[in-house]
């Protein structure tokens, strides 16, 4: 069978210790039994390691950030396509994913698709509203409040014991002890993501994630969980192992089920020594440890692609359990002038 | 040879993984004309810095906010938020386009009467109305939307001392989820008291109550709000009608509606996150139409929109007056334009653009203003194309209340152009002048003569 | 004044500073004047040249040129003597 062509274009290259899915993404789709895919990457800052991988990337350009208005980001994102003739773009930033979401037509009126959440979804799931999702969906959740000025930290005593979790809208999230500790952090991550802050009850117990992918009717495509099994010091896994979690599934189906939700998504849970789950955080978009879901027998960022564009083909139903991913680095070395060339054209 | 355009040399350092935040082109292009009226040619005949008005947005934007609610109800009525803009040449606009007005102050009142509006299209809002301004507003008809119990109780007796029925709707404030929750004006719904005083009102046969009122609050980027809001109001109607078969005339839902401004502190910019008049009149037509009114009661909807009708028309030019290097390093530029003509610089990134082209190089800037105070701050960071002394700008979206809380402060104010949809310049307010505010003072003989 | 002399200069205003390893964006002005600043031109040579060239007065191109090299030295792209 000869494999259909198609090209993608996808961000989140910052394949760092801190890293972007992108890159994992990009793996899954070359290893497409189905597709014969080009890459193009699409990259905000000019050190992200994705720009330099040949292996992975055919062409990339820089995009202005989202925070510059969406009107900026589609315009470049014509050109490219002028170019490319883009078929399918998979966003991988939080900070992004409500400017493509929003563009959606006018991207599908440029032939790019996408497999976004709906902007419903994606707004009900933000942090500051986790309270309400939890009541709504009947999940766990811990105890959360946004705060938008540095005065409301003082007011804070009465419904919060320490340590309590400090979290940005989209990234970031500090332990604090005291109240001094929530003001400077609240500066830190007000600067750059702006407001609400979101104050945050403390759960004891381990962290479980799971993988997932829904259709938009309400069906599982497919899901994995997994467990970090190290964890860096920007709280990012390192190692992580797929376990055998029906509960975990179980939620995960159910939510998917009563949100519809449309596109990757990533649950963050933490599960306590009495065997109760809370749900800490949706990631709207596929997470960075996706690989390992390629490994365990779902080629989710694959799935994805034929969700997009409307190919029909078998959900997943099941996993290889105790497949494990180790995180390593690794130097690129090349000459100066791709680094010259990017920063002054815009293109590699 | 024609000599090239001239440009200050820069140089930037590419910061390994923070490269400017533009990318590698300039996203943005200069503004050398408003409605295809040169921006150099309205500074030099009318100076910097100078206001200037856009009809034309004025009444395509109108047009969009009723056609989204049009669409979707058969009774809507804009009434003009005089304090968001109250010069007369604005006001005549909305009023031509069908506006009825909405004032808080007698000040506002008279205003909109002079400009020919009838009294009995006046809406008369806020906490202070004056015993002679509530005389007048009866005498007109005007619809007294009522905020306090004190107040209710001087138009029971000015009622029967002008033996006119004067029409009246409350002011009720509720929870609609947002926060902060304006409850300083009006009847709370939550508590009854809104309910105990509609009663108090449908007792009294010298009073006529028309309407309901809410203005849930500023800014609101969360349409659904609107929707709370008309639940509980449409509750109340409901009630009104059941106790005492009375319909209530509207529902006032006041206004709120977020402008396409980026507010300070915010990631994305306003553009993509405001909410558009179509998911604002659905969230507010969707609560009356799924509520237990009845067909034939359906209460017209007000809506006093003021900020998102206003605030794209309006433009102030200005001039760059220096460039400087702070003692930390970093750059910050002075322009002819501060908080006493900017106000909503304390909310808003507005947006600084060039008005002559520029390269696609950009600075990291902080925007101060002309004033000799510390607050007088445009933009606390902002990357900006470089600019020189004496160039100039323009800066967008000021439509909206800009030309109402401005203030006079160790300068006098500019000129306000708008032009027409005919493209023609027209001054709506003159530039004020020394001997205009001399004229507001008097001094006392003994300190008349002095000698320094 | 003493320039950096084995800056690399590219066409399209991209700068390597092989000492220091830092790497520097600039408009076209700029690149000219450290070109210049390369060839060993004085002061006034470098603001004849400019003023030459494009639409502009003696006073706002001096002004510039001690921003631009204050700037240069904060990089270490030149030194006093």
């Amino acid at each position: 069978m000869t494999k259909k062509k198609i090209t993608v274009a996808i961000t989140g290259l910052n394949n760092t210790d801190n890293p972007g899915p992108g890159i994992p993404v990009i793996r899954g789709l070359l290893e497409s039994t189905f597709f014969d895919v080009r890459i193009i990457g699409l990259a905000y800052e000019n050190l992200e390691p994705g720009i330099y991988m040949e292996d992975h990337v055919d062409k990339v350009y820089s995009v202005p950030y989202p925070s510059i208005g969406t009107e900026a980001l589609i315009k470049r994102i014509k050109y490219i396509n002028s170019k490319e003739k883009i078929d399918l773009l998979i966003p991988n930033f939080d900070a992004e994913l409500y400017s493509f979401m929003k563009s959606a037509k006018v991207l599908e009126e440029m032939g790019i698709k996408t497999f976004l959440p709906t902007i419903e979804s994606f707004e009900e799931r933000h942090k500051a509203n986790l309270d309400k999702y939890g009541k709504q969906y009947g999940i766990k959740v811990p105890k959360s409040k946004s705060i938008f000025k540095e005065s409301e930290i003082y007011s804070l005593s009465d419904d919060f014991d320490y340590p309590l979790l400090v979290k940005g809208k989209y990234y970031d999230a500090f332990v604090a002890y005291n109240k001094d500790q929530i003001k400077t952090h609240f500066n830190k991550i007000s600067s750059k993501w702006g407001v609400p802050i979101i104050i945050q009850e403390f759960i004891k117990g381990t962290e479980v994630n799971v993988i997932a992918l829904g259709d938009g009717k309400g069906n599982t495509v497919g899901a994995v969980p997994m467990r970090k099994q190290y964890i860096t010091d920007k709280g990012k896994a390192w190692g992580g192992i797929t376990i055998d979690d029906k509960k975990m599934i179980s939620i995960t189906n159910d939510l998917i089920a009563k949100t519809k939700w449309r596109g990757g998504m990533e649950l963050e849970m933490i599960k306590t020594n009495n065997g109760d789950y809370y749900l800490i955080e949706i990631n709207p978009r596929i997470p960075a440890w996706v690989y390992l879901a390629v490994g365990a027998g779902q080629n989710l960022p694959e799935a994805l692609a034929k969700l997009a564009l409307g190919i029909d083909f078998d959900y997943f139903t099941d996993y290889k359990l105790g497949k494990m991913f180790v995180r390593y680095s690794y130097d690129i070395i090349m000459d100066i002038d791709k680094f010259q060339k990017l920063s002054m054209t815009g293109e590699i | 040879m024609k000599k090239l355009t001239y440009e200050r040399p820069i140089i930037n350092k590419i910061n390994s993984g923070m490269p400017n935040k533009f990318g590698t082109r300039t996203e943005y292009q200069p503004i050398t004309y408003i409605d295809e009226v040169s921006v150099k040619e309205i500074m030099k005949e009318h100076g910097s810095p100078v206001y200037v008005l856009s009809e034309k947005t004025i009444r395509d934007t109108y047009k969009d906010a009723k056609k989204a609610f049009t669409a979707r109800y058969p009774k809507v009525q804009f009434a003009w938020s005089y304090k968001t803009n109250y010069l007369n040449a604005v006001c005549n606009i909305f009023h031509q386009e069908g506006s009825w007005a909405e004032v808080v102050s007698g000040f506002e009142y008279d205003k909109a009467i002079a400009n020919g509006v009838s009294g009995n299209h006046i809406i008369f809002n806020g906490p202070d109305k004056s015993e002679s301004d509530l005389e007048t507003a009866i005498i007109n008809n005007s619809l007294i939307h009522i905020d306090h119990y004190d107040e209710l109780y001087m138009i029971i007796s000015l009622a029967e001392k002008l033996e006119k029925k004067p029409k009246v709707a409350i002011r009720v404030n509720m929870d609609t989820g947002i926060s902060p929750q304006w409850s300083r004006f009006g009847f709370n719904y939550e508590s009854g008291e809104a309910w105990d005083a509609l009663n108090r009102i449908l007792i009294n046969k010298n009073l006529e109550l028309v309407g309901l009122h809410s203005h849930i609050g500023t800014y609101i980027l969360t349409a659904n709000a609107y929707n709370v809001a008309g639940t509980k109001l449409a509750d109340l109607a409901v009630r009104v009608k059941e106790k005492y078969n009375h319909a209530i005339k509207y529902i006032d839902f006041g206004g709120g509606f977020a402008s396409k401004n980026t507010l300070i502190g915010a990631y994305l910019p306003g553009t993509d996150t405001c909410p558009t008049f179509s998911e604002y009149a659905e969230a507010i037509t969707t609560s009356i139409i799924n509520s237990r009114i009845k067909l034939e009661d359906f209460p017209t909807i007000i809506l006093e929109t003021g900020r998102a009708l206003i605030d794209d028309a309006g433009f102030i030019l200005g001039t760059v007056l220096a460039n400087k290097r702070l003692a930390d390093g970093s750059k910050s530029m002075v322009i002819n334009v501060g908080v006493n003509l900017l106000f909503t610089a304390f909310w808003y990134e507005h947006r600084i653009t060039p008005a002559q082209n520029f390269s696609s190089h950009t600075e990291h800037t902080s925007v101060y203003g002309p004033l000799c105070m510390n607050i007088d701050v445009i933009r606390q960071t902002a990357d900006l194309p470089v600019m020189r002394k004496g160039d100039d700008f323009v800066i967008s979206r000021i439509g909206a209340y800009n030309m109402t809380q401005w203030m006079q402060f160790i300068t006098l104010r500019p000129k306000i152009v708008i032009i027409d949809t005919g493209r023609q310049v027209h001054v709506i307010r003159k530039n004020e002048k020394n001997e205009d505010i001399n004229s507001f003072e008097h001094v006392p003989d003994h300190l008349k003569k002095i000698n320094v | 004044m003493n320039i950096n002399k084995n800056i690399a200069i590219s066409g399209n205003g991209f700068v390597f500073d092989p000492t220091t390893g830092e790497s520097f964006s600039l408009n076209s002005i700029g690149t000219e004047i450290l070109s210049y600043l390369k060839q060993d031109m004085s002061k006034e040579e470098i603001v004849l040249a400019i003023l030459e060239k494009y639409e502009i007065d003696n006073i706002t191109v001096e002004k510039n040129y001690v921003e631009f090299l204050a700037i240069l030295r904060e990089y270490k792209l030149i030194e006093n003597d």
